[in-house]
């Protein structure tokens, strides 16, 4: 087991690019389910901001203005299906399954001549003598601006939901539409914001992708990252902060299974020590908040188990296909743990999400 | 300006119409879209939606491409109905297919009239097992099963890769990762001569019947539209929740799973990375557009597989990419969910108010 080409640097830098497109669709998602719209169209949206936005950059040679695009693209999208939620009450969770269905095909029908290229290069954040600071520098201060542009979006959501009068109309919205419309609020109107607002998010996520993550084109590139981003709103019990806590832990384990794939180890190590963290992290939030610490225990002594498969054999290796399903798996998992805390999903959920709303009834 | 007012009940008339209507909606949309692509729409819409129908070879295959959308479309429109989501039936359609494949494989050199009952009994099961997996989370820890059932797509497209570049690979395919060539004794028989309508068609229509007469007039069928309509007053007749989302996501399960051997066993006939082209996703468009109901999917199957059909030979006869077809599929939900409300409201002029 070759350790020496692992960088812990690189490894959390490579962590927080992984990371930054769910917590750009995340967080859009997370406004428009607390309004009390569940779009399930991320995926597409993503996709159709991913090849947009490319295109506007390869057009234009100008990474900025292909954000730009992107967010628009996600956002138009996005009001179709607000269009048809809000005004024809159409079916929240067939509508947002069209979007995916639309945007995967538009994508792939508009890339077509963009697969190949290469898109310029987007600017990183480059502070004198500050970027260059051992370990700090690369770990703070050098990303690309988008990074801090998904973390200023976190703290403006934060405090837009919890802290200014909007938020608090939006977040009434989505409780008991209504209530809400009693108050002689804009119930359509607010949620068509909240939704366009989810759509520019969930494009730039996708433009993410594209223009800096990988950077190029190719079909069906998100694979599946809108619904991650879905289920990380889930995971993040509807709360901002969490939501960048919980991209961080689907980019740390992108980036294990890459390295898993470059270093030749067997993946039980990785898999078992982020179990083990992951548990020990959980027990202690239970034990804190005196919650039953039955499933931490699980998963703890499932990593502790896992892990020390791993280093008895740490040359088993499996196939790639096997280590692509992590992250769906992950996913899954994490969905479990979280709605298995009944009271607590049921309390965190918008009460009014996914239900109809029409002035008449 | 026009307002919606809800009718008293909804409008039997425009159930049977709005399906039509989004179909015409979707035309437009497709031909606007076809003309942005630079193709002539008309000559587009005639190779896609008449042609097909000219011709007796391509008529037999709008049989072999509707009936896996059918098959499945029937099981999901029953979850459907009863508000469980299962959206992973192109996870369970890959599923079936494998374990399928896996036994035509393992007794390659064991043919048996028995061999094909077995393939349909491993795709059956393995599609119900796939999609008990988000019903047992959605149950025992009231995980969502949309995004559980979507998750195992993922993972099934990459259980399907491992398979053939592993245990199911052909050993003399030069590495490829294919399966090698199922034995003439596990592959549907052709029904009709000179075609690939295979038996499967068939065991689709009966299923559609079956599900016709459950849902009608069996109490199981009653209770999935209970469960639907009014969840509370279900669960006031005794109606156990948790064995309505079993017998939902089972069925739809093992249905798509069994549409996956007959994809695997019938036109393909091998196991292959390709086998799989969104038939799970695009029965959803069936169901909806059959109204969820079997003898709707019937005829919602026919128009989705004239999209298959003649989207192929306009993508050789015109060059409009496979992609546009996908897109234009995604419209016609669109049209659909858009012009649904009109089963249950009616537009009136804003301005004729009733005194009150």
């Amino acid at each position: 087991m070759d350790l020496s080409a692992l960088d812990p640097v690189a490894l959390i830098a490579s962590l927080i690019v992984a990371a930054t497109p769910l917590v750009l669709a995340g967080i859009g998602e997370l406004v428009v389910e607390k309004s009390g719209v569940l779009n399930l169209g991320v995926e597409g949206m993503m996709i159709v901001g991913a090849i947009a936005g490319f295109a506007a950059a390869v057009g234009t040679g100008n990474p900025f203005l292909g954000l730009v695009t992107a967010a628009a693209a996600g956002m138009l999208l996005a009001l179709v299906f607000g269009l048809l939620t809000q005004f024809l009450l159409a079916n929240q969770v067939a509508t947002g399954l069209a979007l995916t269905m639309v945007g995967l095909g538009l994508a792939a029908l508009i890339g077509q001549p963009y697969a190949g290229i290469k898109p310029p290069g987007s600017p990183r954040l480059d502070i004198p003598h500050v970027s260059d600071l051992p370990v700090v520098g690369p770990l703070l201060f050098s990303h690309d601006a988008m990074v801090y542009v998904a973390l200023a979006l976190v703290i403006a959501t934060w405090l837009f939901l919890g802290r200014s009068r909007a938020g608090l109309v939006l977040r009434a919205v989505g409780e008991n539409h209504d209530a809400a419309h009693s108050l002689g609020y804009p119930v359509v109107r607010i949620r068509l914001y909240a939704i366009a607002f989810g759509g520019a998010c969930a494009g730039l996520g996708g433009a993410y992708l594209s223009l800096i993550r990988v950077p190029q084109w190719t079909e069906g590139m998100t694979a599946g990252a809108g619904w991650i981003a879905l289920a990380l709103v889930v995971f993040a019990s509807w709360k901002p902060w969490r939501v960048l806590f919980g991209a961080l832990l689907f980019g740390g384990i992108t980036t294990l299974q890459l390295n898993t794939q470059a270093l030749n180890i067997n993946p039980a190590i990785p898999a078992g020590a982020l179990l083990l963290a992951a548990g020990l992290i959980w027990l202690v939030a239970s034990l804190s908040a005196s919650r039953a610490a039955g499933s931490p225990l699980v998963m703890l002594l499932t990593g502790a188990v896992v892990l020390a498969f791993g280093l008895i054999y740490p040359r088993m290796q499996i196939g790639s296909a096997w280590l692509s399903m992590a992250p769906y798996l992950v996913t899954i998992l994490v969905l479990v743990l979280i709605s298995s805390d009944r009271t607590r999903a049921a309390l965190s959920a918008p009460h009014s999400l996914g239900r109809l709303f029409h002035p008449s009834s | 300006m026009w307002r919606l007012e809800p009718r008293s009940e909804p409008s039997l008339r425009m159930q049977v119409l709005t399906p039509v209507l989004a179909v015409v909606l979707t035309l437009i949309l497709g031909a606007i879209l076809f003309a942005a692509l630079g193709k002539n729409p008309v000559a587009a819409m005639r190779i896609i939606f008449v042609d097909p129908l000219l011709d007796s070879y391509a008529r037999t295959e709008l049989l072999v491409k509707g009936s896996p959308l059918v098959l499945i479309a029937v099981g999901l429109a029953v979850g459907f109905r009863a508000g469980v989501w299962n959206i992973g039936a192109e996870g369970q359609f890959i599923m079936g297919a494998v374990a399928a494949s896996a036994v035509a494989l393992a007794l390659y050199d064991q043919p048996a009239v028995w061999l094909l009952p077995a393939m349909g009994v491993a795709g059956a099961a393995a599609g119900f097992l796939w999609a008990m997996i988000p019903a047992w989370l959605k149950i025992r820890f009231s995980a969502n099963e949309i995004l559980v059932s979507l998750m195992l797509v993922y993972v099934a497209q990459q259980f399907l890769i491992a398979m053939v570049s592993g245990p199911l690979r052909d050993p003399q395919g030069f590495n490829f990762p294919l399966s090698r060539t199922f034995h003439d004794s596990a592959v549907l028989p052709i029904v009709i001569e000179g075609t690939r309508v295979h038996v499967g068609v068939f065991i689709t229509l009966f299923v559609a019947g079956l599900a016709f007469f459950m849902m009608r007039n069996h109490v199981v069928g009653f209770r999935i539209r209970l469960m639907g309509d009014a969840p509370r007053a279900a669960r006031f007749a005794g109606v156990r929740p948790g064995a309505i989302v079993v017998t939902c996501m089972g069925l739809s399960g093992a249905l798509a799973g069994l549409a996956g051997m007959f994809e695997a066993a019938g036109p393909a006939q091998q196991l292959a990375p390709s086998l799989p082209i969104g038939y799970g996703f695009t029965a959803i468009i069936v169901a909806f557009l059959g109204r969820l109901d079997p003898v709707g999917i019937l005829l919602a199957g026919l128009v989705m597989a004239l999209t298959y059909v003649g989207g192929e030979t306009a993508q050789y006869s015109l060059g409009i990419p496979a992609a546009a077809n996908e897109t234009f599929r995604g419209m016609l939900l669109f049209a659909l969910l858009s012009v649904n409300i009109l089963v249950h409201y009616r537009l009136v002029p804003a301005r004729r108010r009733t005194a009150r």
